[in-house]
């Protein structure tokens, strides 16, 4: 995640391949689904501001059980780094 | 306090079992009394991999019918008398036993040990249920493979489903040559994708087989693995133990055999 490696290495290949797919299979929802959500996420977000899509990543992420109720909680996780702002003339 | 512990995995085939011996011989090494309970009935393993195979008399399914008492059927390790097994049935099938008849012998057996550590057979059917009935905490054992993960995060589901609390995961067969080439996924890696708590590496190391081979324990050796087991059992006592160093340095000769062996 913190670097990227010169060229892809068969273990990224198989993080990579199990996070897309744990994603959809957690929320049993199918990949090509995600990958739609995904789209329409950066169709939106491209309209206000300059987005790396390449390095665009959702997930859902499990996070620790509530104390109270004792459910695991699901949650969608989006890293969306900002190359920069559109600049004002370019927002219509 | 004691603790009715599950070992499971989803996926065969990598090390449940292994790891079952050794984490409870580990833990009866550090002076609690526990029973190992073998619950994959038809296909008994944990017998064999402790070398108590030939000692067997009574099993899970004999105690559950009421064939035998709980005491008749526990069979004493050879090396540590605070460990015994409860061997399971080898010609009967998973559906001998309900969740509730388990529930209520480890209920029994929490009376008696420390820990009660249940080898969970593979899959997530009848036997899957047995095993996780009675069970307060997990030890999900994986490798860093596609297959084996994908299974343990959808019985890590199955878990939370069943309001099991802690699950944590032992990270089984990890070759630190492979993970620096980037040919396998390494510990961060799995704890990224998984998002539970590790609690345990083990390097993939051949004095495991050996040591089955022979029945013996390989747990507090001086084996890698055997440390590494170790340091699983501390953590489960609620020690705070360092993560082992796995990648080891290779000796020159060792490194140079290497290189001829390549042809």
């Amino acid at each position: 995640m913190s670097h990227t490696p010169k060229k892809q290495t068969s273990g990224t290949i198989a993080k990579d391949r199990l996070k897309l797919l744990l994603i959809s299979e957690r929320v049993d929802c199918s990949p090509e689904v995600m990958e739609r959500m995904k789209d329409d996420m950066i169709q939106v977000i491209s309209k206000y501001m300059l987005v790396d899509t390449g390095e665009f990543d959702i997930r859902i992420t499990k996070e620790k059980t509530d104390e109270q109720t004792g459910e695991g909680r699901q949650s969608l996780y989006a890293n969306i780094p900002i190359k920069g702002k559109k600049t004002s003339s370019s927002l219509s | 306090m004691s603790e009715v512990i599950v070992i499971t995995s989803g996926k065969g085939g990598v090390g449940k079992t292994t790891a079952s011996a050794n984490i409870g011989t580990g833990l009866a090494q550090l002076g609690n009394k526990v029973v190992l309970i073998d619950t994959d009935i038809g296909l008994r393993n944990l017998d064999v991999v402790l070398g108590l195979e030939n000692r067997i008399v009574y099993n899970l399914v004999d105690v559950v019918e009421g064939n035998c008492r709980i005491k008749q059927a526990l069979i004493k390790d050879k090396n540590y008398p605070n460990l015994v097994l409860l061997p399971s049935a080898q010609t009967r099938d998973k559906s001998a036993v309900t969740p509730e008849q388990m529930k209520k012998l480890t209920d029994e057996l929490r009376e008696e040990f420390d820990y009660v550590l249940l080898d969970c057979p593979a899959g997530i059917e009848q036997g899957f249920k047995n095993a996780i009935a009675g069970a307060d905490r997990a030890v999900v054992v994986t490798t860093p493979e596609v297959s084996a993960i994908r299974d343990a995060d959808r019985i890590i589901g199955l878990l939370e489903a069943a309001q099991i609390q802690p699950i944590d995961l032992v990270l089984n067969r990890i070759r630190m040559d492979m993970v620096k080439r980037g040919d396998m996924m390494s510990i961060d890696d799995v704890m990224d994708i998984l998002s539970v708590n590790i609690i345990g590496a083990i390097p993939d190391d051949e004095n495991v087989v050996i040591a089955t081979n022979n029945g013996d324990s390989l747990v507090g050796g001086n084996t890698l693995a055997g440390q590494a087991f170790l340091n699983i059992s501390r953590r489960i006592m609620g020690e705070h133990v360092e993560m082992l160093n796995l990648d080891v340095k290779t000796g020159f000769l060792k490194k140079l055999g290497a290189i001829f062996s390549k042809k």
